[in-house]
């Protein structure tokens, strides 16, 4: 589903990726770990077209993303830091600009529904200035909900969450999986994302510095890895 | 609807809707004419006939400073909350969120602009109902040009420091044929002379409105792009 | 070839400023004064081709990608708005002593000025957008624009000179042109477009070997 090969990135004399390669299966879902600055940001927005790789390729659902974006991203979604969200326009506003611009229907009934699956029916009608940064984030996520992507990349999407959203994100994120989509999600904190993870990846100075399958890892032992690899900086 | 249609309705939508709640342009742009007016008055002295004369051009003054104002704020909100990406990140013909940007840019404009029509006409008594039809169809020309121009290199400016800047001295070269038409046409307009002798103004107006919509939309998609 | 180049367009040079000085006789009307055309008419030509060579590369830019046209274009501005420059102060020197002012707004000075103000707007953007893509892709954007504006600046700003009825002192029609002055034009002209020619090709090179210092 997703294939990348060779990306490199940087930004004028500073290399922030270097000779990355990743392939993810349909279905599967990737946690990318790793410091601050060791490129997370960095690859996930390369694999969501926003930002092209100086070199390498990509290719998401057979589709040169490099070659033909506009397409690729009709099949992704994203969460990344920003949360998109309007500060003049309502909850309910915000969902059905994006929905009707990934071309879906937005229809009031279904943007509700999405709402209050995201335990924010209660501020629909209010406007997106008086949320906290938590509450952008779960909008984000029904943004995400709503759409049609087959590809999931998400920037620290458990961040801000309390844990009944972070329940909310981990049913969310295996049904999404068990109907065909694929996922990336980077996490810097153990909190989330580990436990619906079928690859954790270790990103470090701008390469992979571990890619297994979860079920090979116990807790401990990632733990322990992930200190060794990043040389206990967190 | 097709696709495109939409989305280009949904951008307007969202601007129009936006400034209905902050109102934060409308209510600049209202006070800055109330301002220009005020000014004008009194920097060119008490002579009727000397203002009646120099009316053309404060008007289309006016129009543009309050265009500079207005214009460059275009891409303001986007910035907030990473929604820049999100508008790059919506699939298809990115020229759509350009044309509804500019669509909304040229209703606030013209919002403004009719306002400041109407304080000029009264406080100068000039009569401008005779004269409404050929006098909308210059500032239609005009604004169109202002808000095509506008509308892009405001999505060229809107990341940097500098935008307040840099934004006027981009847009000048594109003011000054857009002005010595303009004003042309809307002298002739009050004036009551019958449009078909500023044809070749509102002719050069509707090309170079053409020119810069059709820019606009062949090149937006390489400005939105981070 | 660059050396070459630079051979030629000082041969050019000198032979241009032998023609302007020694070859072209005294113009009747305006005297000395003149000569200030040999580099003055030059310029306004040279300015202008600098300009075509921004809108090819702005153009060619965003539809290969390839940062060589950029910086062709880049350059091409930069020595353009040095040209255009040129052709202002030349202008003005030599409409003090034939129309006793320093400016006036003629048609041709004032798309000059208009000209001038694109190439300034388009480096002040370049010198404010840090990342080099994004500065490629909104300086070319900007250059189309630009370019794409001369031709509507030049009729507007005609037909308003029109309007205005100039006095007859002011009238920037020159006396007709002996053959002699015409030569002497055209080697001028010759001689600037080589220097031209040969500065951005240094200049180009130089921006190349900046863009590859950095990995």
């Amino acid at each position: 589903m997703i294939s990348a090969s060779r990306l490199r990135k940087s930004f004028g004399r500073t290399v922030v990726l270097e000779d990355l390669s990743l392939d993810v299966a349909t279905g599967q879902c990737v946690a990318l770990l790793g410091p601050n600055g060791s490129g997370k940001t960095t690859l996930l927005r390369i694999l969501a077209t926003v930002l092209r790789p100086s070199g390498g390729t990509l290719s998401l659902d057979g589709v040169d993303a490099l070659k033909r974006p506009e397409a690729a991203r009709a099949i992704v979604g994203v969460v990344g830091h920003g949360s998109w969200v309007y500060e003049d326009l309502t909850a309910l506003e915000n969902l059905r600009f994006w929905t009707a611009m990934r071309g879906g229907s937005a229809s009031p009934t279904r943007l509700q529904a999405a709402l209050q699956q995201l335990d924010l029916d209660a501020v629909s009608h209010d406007r997106a200035r008086t949320f906290s940064a938590g509450m952008k984030r779960r909008l984000a996520l029904a943004r995400v909900a709503l759409s049609d992507a087959r590809i999931l990349l998400l920037d620290e999407p458990f961040t801000g969450l309390d844990r009944q959203g972070r329940k909310w994100l981990g049913e969310f994120l295996y049904q999404f999986k068990a109907g065909g989509g694929t996922v990336v999600l980077a996490t810097h904190s153990f909190l989330g994302g580990l436990d619906v993870a079928d690859r954790i990846a270790i990103l470090y100075g701008g390469r992979f510095a571990l890619d297994r399958p979860a079920a090979e890892l116990s807790w401990d032992a990632l733990r322990r890895l992930y200190d060794d690899i990043t040389g206990g900086s967190a | 609807m097709t696709d495109y249609a939409r989305r280009t309705w949904f951008v307007l939508w969202k601007d129009l809707l936006t400034e209905r709640r902050s109102k934060e342009n409308l209510n600049a742009l209202f006070f800055f004419s109330l301002l220009l007016l005020f000014l004008f008055q009194f920097a060119l002295g008490p002579d009727r006939r000397s203002l009646e004369a120099a009316l053309p051009g404060l008007l289309w003054l006016g129009f543009i400073l309050a265009g500079l104002l207005g214009l460059g704020r275009s891409f303001i909100a986007e910035r907030d909350n990473d929604c820049w990406e999100g508008l790059l990140l919506t699939p298809g013909d990115k020229s759509a969120i350009y044309l509804g940007k500019l669509v909304g840019n040229f209703i606030l404009m013209a919002v403004v602009e009719l306002v400041l029509l109407v304080l000029f006409g009264f406080f100068f008594g000039v009569a401008l109902w005779p004269v409404a039809a050929p006098l909308a169809l210059v500032l239609l020309l005009g604004t169109t040009g202002l808000a095509a121009v506008g509308t892009l290199f405001a999505a060229i400016t809107a990341q940097l420091r500098a935008r307040e800047l840099l934004f006027p001295v981009l847009l000048l070269p594109a003011q000054v044929p857009i002005l010595l038409a303009a004003v042309s046409a809307t002298d002739a307009a009050l004036n009551g002379t019958p449009l078909a002798e500023a044809a070749h103004w509102l002719k050069l107006l509707a090309g170079a409105d053409l020119v810069y919509i059709v820019i606009g939309l062949l090149t937006f998609e390489f400005i939105i792009e981070g | 070839m660059r050396r070459a180049l630079g051979w030629l367009a000082l041969i050019g040079v000198i032979a241009g400023l032998g023609a302007g000085f020694a070859y072209a006789p005294r113009e009747v009307v305006q005297g000395n004064v003149q000569r200030i055309m040999y580099l003055h008419v030059p310029s306004v030509l040279t300015a202008y081709l600098a300009f075509g060579l921004v809108l090819v590369g702005s153009i060619v830019y965003l539809a290969t990608r390839r940062a060589a046209w950029d910086r062709l274009a880049a350059s091409a501005a930069e020595l353009g708005v040095l040209f255009t420059g040129i052709t202002i102060v030349s202008g003005s020197i030599w409409g003090r002593p034939t129309w006793g002012t320093w400016w006036t707004w003629d048609a041709r000075l004032t798309s000059t000025a208009v000209l001038f103000i694109v190439y300034v707007g388009y480096l002040l953007l370049r010198a404010m957008i840090e990342d080099p893509d994004a500065r490629a892709r909104s300086a070319a954007v900007v250059g189309i624009v630009g370019a794409a504006n001369m031709p509507i600046v030049h009729f507007s700003v005609k037909w308003w000179r029109a309007l205005h009825q100039p006095s007859t002192i002011l009238g920037p029609e020159p006396s007709p042109i002996s053959p002699e002055i015409r030569l002497a034009l055209l080697v001028n002209w010759i001689a600037l477009t080589l220097v031209f020619a040969y500065f951005l090709s240094r200049r180009v090179e130089i921006a190349r070997l900046e863009a590859e210092g950095a990995p």
